[in-house]
């Protein structure tokens, strides 16, 4: 199965108020130790290799171009 | 001076060469007399080749380095009659326990199963190996070993290598047909031939200290209450850094700290510096001596090409790991198991020098997969960016708790073989077959009965070519060799069925193996020219 790239979280404001509330009261710090450790829950979850590497490189190359000034 | 060994001064004896001033010519000079070339020269010997073993100190491994040894060397080196003493010294060990802090975060099993006849690690210092190896040498008629033979050139053309040797005599010249280079990490003769060793350093240091720790001491360490390889994330007594610990031979135990890149190695070895940091891990009141104390830093590296004409690379000299996953010595007397018999075949006219090829084929596979591992493994210990840090705690706390995490552990992975699935020798599956014994992969052991006694499959294996073959086969001419079959229910018994299981021993199935005791070709059942023409694959004769 490819990398799913269309939307497919229901309910995608109740769950982005959900991220945001469990970092609440957290240290800088800890919300990024918090994001890393959900990384690594979801990749196990996937378990797929090609899904993952197919989700690592978009991570990558869409932070790589959002670096680059627009024109 | 250690307190628990007291290191041989072996005599320098002049080589005959030299006395008479006549350029002798040897079938194989073998430069190095540390692990693997003392294991070269044995296996030679035994192959029927007499060698030469050229060492410019006189004496074994100094201090603290190699610490552990793998099952498939420990069989290597029964193959060659000298694991027995190592086995019974050595500390047997087959658990690794992972600590995060105080909690356990992962722990492995080297060998779950039974029926194997060497154990799956020894915990034995290089000093003492070095020891026994000689001691072998010297009863092993064909091989000659000399100390104080310092190799200062190395000149080859198409016929063979000669060699200009310092002796407190002076020096001479040598020639050899072929020759071995295990003169180590720092190889002079990877530098008088210009070949390439590029690699990644990298940039942390360690503190060795192998630490004689007294009884009393000892049995309130819950360390000690098997022997186990324990190796710790961020301790209480280290905070920050990792600790990795080892039991040896003698009640000498070998404690690696983790120091970071900006301590300072003359300062971090002065015993002031290393007693706090030992009573720290033991508890105040521990008494314990210092053996050894060493600060290191480490590369992953391998040779270009590990031949060189008629120059053979084997051990650190063709390959440098970290030590996190006892690969060096361990891949390096695996380099002699392979190179051996290539040699002896091609010496004895059985296989054209191209043979010899196959052993940069297969080895540098190897190698590169032992450079995987260990590089691997020193990115999650060593990591090299504040994120990478973060994942890797990410990793060690879910370990605490959860199961998903713990196989992401690496404190280094241990020494297993590397199978050589796409070598050119191997001749391929034309059914299938269920099992790892595939083309390419080091026989498994399997418990058997040989003559009414109980005994193990790798000892009957011996040295050479042979059909191993669960139905009829007859013994198979080629190549100027005749390979003996050794037929599972006649010449030798299964009463656990485990040979059966190991090897998916279909009744009619065959295997040929090599004499280095891998599997080149297997078959559902016998057949005399598929057999002739896999030998000859095997030798390269076509």
């Amino acid at each position: 199965m490819p990398l799913q790239r269309q939307p497919n979280i229901p309910e995608p404001d109740l769950f982005y108020a959900e991220l945001i509330e469990a970092q609440r009261d957290l240290s800088d710090e800890q919300a990024d130790m918090m994001q890393a450790k959900l990384v690594l829950i979801l990749c196990n979850q996937v378990g797929e290799r090609a899904v993952l590497s197919e989700a690592i490189a978009l991570a990558r190359s869409n932070t790589l171009a959002a670096a680059q000034p627009t024109t | 001076m250690l307190k628990t060994y007291t290191y041989p001064h072996y005599p320098y004896l002049q080589s005959p060469g030299q006395q008479s001033g006549q350029v002798v010519r040897h079938p194989v000079v073998v430069i190095g007399a540390g692990p693997i070339g003392l294991t070269q020269a044995l296996d030679l010997a035994q192959r029927g080749v007499p060698c030469v073993v050229l060492d410019d100190n006189d004496t074994v491994s100094i201090g603290s380095r190699a610490v552990c040894y793998a099952k498939r060397p420990l069989e290597i080196w029964d193959r060659l009659g000298v694991a027995a003493p190592l086995v019974a010294k050595g500390v047997q060990w087959k658990v690794g326990k992972v600590f995060f802090g105080t909690g356990l975060a992962y722990r492995f099993d080297l060998l779950p199963e039974a029926g194997h006849k060497m154990p799956a690690m020894i915990n034995y210092q290089q000093y003492h190996v070095e020891e026994h190896l000689v001691r072998a040498c010297a009863q092993a008629p064909q091989v000659d070993l000399h100390w104080k033979h310092k190799v200062l050139a190395i000149e080859q053309d198409a016929d063979c290598v000669t060699l200009t040797v310092q002796t407190p005599d002076g020096l001479f010249k040598l020639q050899a047909q072929w020759v071995v280079a295990a003169d180590g990490a720092h190889s002079d003769a990877r530098r008088l031939l210009g070949a390439d060793f590029s690699g990644q350093f990298f940039q942390d240091r360690f503190l060795i200290a192998d630490v004689v720790i007294d009884p009393e001491g000892v049995a309130a360490q819950p360390f000690a209450a098997e022997p186990e390889r324990w190796f710790w994330f961020d301790p209480p007594f280290h905070p920050g850094q990792s600790v990795l610990l080892h039991q040896q031979a003698d009640r000498v135990w070998r404690i690696d700290f983790q120091l970071g890149w900006d301590a300072d190695p003359a300062e971090e070895k002065k015993p002031e510096k290393v007693i706090p940091r030992i009573q720290a891990m033991l508890g105040p009141q521990v008494k314990f001596e210092l053996e050894w104390v060493s600060v290191y830093q480490f590369a992953c590296r391998r040779i270009d090409q590990f031949r060189h004409g008629r120059v053979l690379f084997a051990g650190d000299a063709a390959h440098q790991v970290s030590p996190f996953g006892a690969r060096g010595a361990n891949t390096g007397i695996q380099d002699c198991d392979n190179l051996g018999w290539k040699l002896q075949a091609v010496l004895a006219g059985h296989a054209p020098a191209a043979l010899l090829d196959s052993y940069h084929e297969e080895r540098a596979v190897a190698a590169d997969d032992n450079l995987g591992h260990s590089t691997r493994a020193t990115d999650f210990i060593t990591p090299k960016s504040r994120s990478s840090r973060r994942l890797r705690n990410a990793v060690l706390e879910l370990a605490r708790s959860e199961p998903f995490a713990r196989p992401l552990v690496n404190s280094g992975r241990l020494s297993t073989p590397t199978p050589y699935p796409d070598s050119s020798l191997n001749t391929p599956d034309a059914t299938p077959f269920a099992g790892p014994m595939r083309p390419g992969s080091p026989c498994a052991d399997a418990p058997i009965e040989y003559r009414g006694e109980p005994g193990w499959l790798l000892e009957r294996l011996g040295q050479g070519f042979v059909l191993l073959s669960f139905g009829p086969a007859q013994p198979v001419s080629a190549a100027g060799l005749t390979l003996p079959v050794l037929q599972v229910g006649l010449d030798l018994h299964d009463p656990q069925g485990l040979l059966k299981q190991r090897y998916d021993g279909q009744p009619g199935t065959v295997y040929l193996i090599r004499p280095d005791q891998h599997v080149a070709a297997r078959w559902r059942q016998f057949d005399h020219a598929q057999v002739q023409a896999a030998l000859r694959r095997a030798l390269k004769l076509h």
